[in-house]
């Protein structure tokens, strides 16, 4: 697997595990240690959209540093998939 | 509001087109029990919700789906994008392609396009959680049905996936719906409707 389809699957993976959590929250917010492991991913998942954003192209609009080009539209669809 | 993600939440990558799957996942996009109507369902539920927690599992499930319906989407058009012509002809997609030649159209199976009588607001909080709670099921029981029959692994994968979301989503509709009789009435949960009665006296925590 290319680097980049490896490290878009660890933030995808980062990320369900924040999906998985912010839902258990919801309906147990004082569960510290739940609160504990979203932290941790959050901050793991954060890191890694920033290199990917820089290495490849942004994932959203927050992460889209431009200087002087628009990288946005650089991105491919997410619907597109690999065998395209 | 909501922001844009530009990558799919499990990832979908279909070697080979394949009409007459198409045509039976499309139902998860627009079909009765499909991801179109759960995202409609709980991102309208919301406003009536009268507890902050449980309206707030509304608007993070209802997100979650809008991923789940650009997933199906994903996988209809990969299984329509490089057709041939004798292929749409062969497959009964014909009747599909008419109208609306690859594009990705919210519709079930049988042809019924989607409409918003697939799901319901009560303005209710009892009924609808106990809704949602039947959607959940309803949508994993459409999952396991399309399992039965497709053996493409590169297709069967995001389908098991979207499959043990509606077993998540039911547990935590399930935590809602006691979050939600822990603040009415025990002994009659259905003594007003919390999102609409003026409650004085009952006894209730509102």
């Amino acid at each position: 697997m290319r680097e980049r389809d490896q490290l878009l699957r660890d933030i995808g993976m980062a990320d369900f595990v924040l999906t998985e959590l912010a839902l258990y929250l919801d309906t147990h917010p004082h569960d510290r240690r739940a609160l504990e492991y979203f932290n941790h991913y959050n901050r793991i998942k954060n890191q890694m959209e920033k290199e990917f954003s820089q290495k490849y192209f942004p994932l959203n609009l927050r992460l889209t540093d431009c200087g002087k080009e628009w990288r946005w539209g650089e991105a491919p669809l997410p619907w597109e998939g690999e065998c395209a | 509001m909501w922001s844009y993600e530009k990558r799919l939440q499990f990832p979908v990558n279909i070697k080979e087109p394949n009409a007459k799957l198409a045509q039976v996942i499309i139902s998860q996009f627009g079909g009765p029990d499909g991801e179109l109507s759960a995202s409609m369902r709980y991102l309208s539920q919301r406003y009536s919700m009268p507890y902050r927690e449980v309206a707030g599992l509304l608007t993070d499930i209802g997100t979650e789906e809008l991923a789940h319906m650009e997933m199906i989407s994903a996988i209809v058009h990969q299984l329509t994008r490089d057709l041939s012509m004798e292929e749409i002809e062969k497959s009964g997609f014909a009747t599909y392609y008419v109208d609306h030649t690859v594009g990705v159209w919210p519709t079930a199976a049988a042809g019924i396009p989607f409409n918003a009588c697939e799901f319901q607001v009560k303005g209710d909080p009892v009924t609808d959680l106990t809704e949602d709670l039947a959607a959940e099921q309803k949508a994993r029981a459409t999952y396991e049905n399309i399992l039965r029959l497709i053996r493409e692994p590169d297709v069967c994968e995001p389908i098991k996936f979207l499959r043990a979301r509606e077993i998540v989503h039911f547990q935590r509709f399930g935590e809602a719906l006691r979050i939600t009789q822990d603040k009415l009435d025990n002994r009659n949960f259905y003594a007003f409707n919390p999102a609409f009665d003026r409650c004085e006296d009952c006894g209730c925590d509102k």
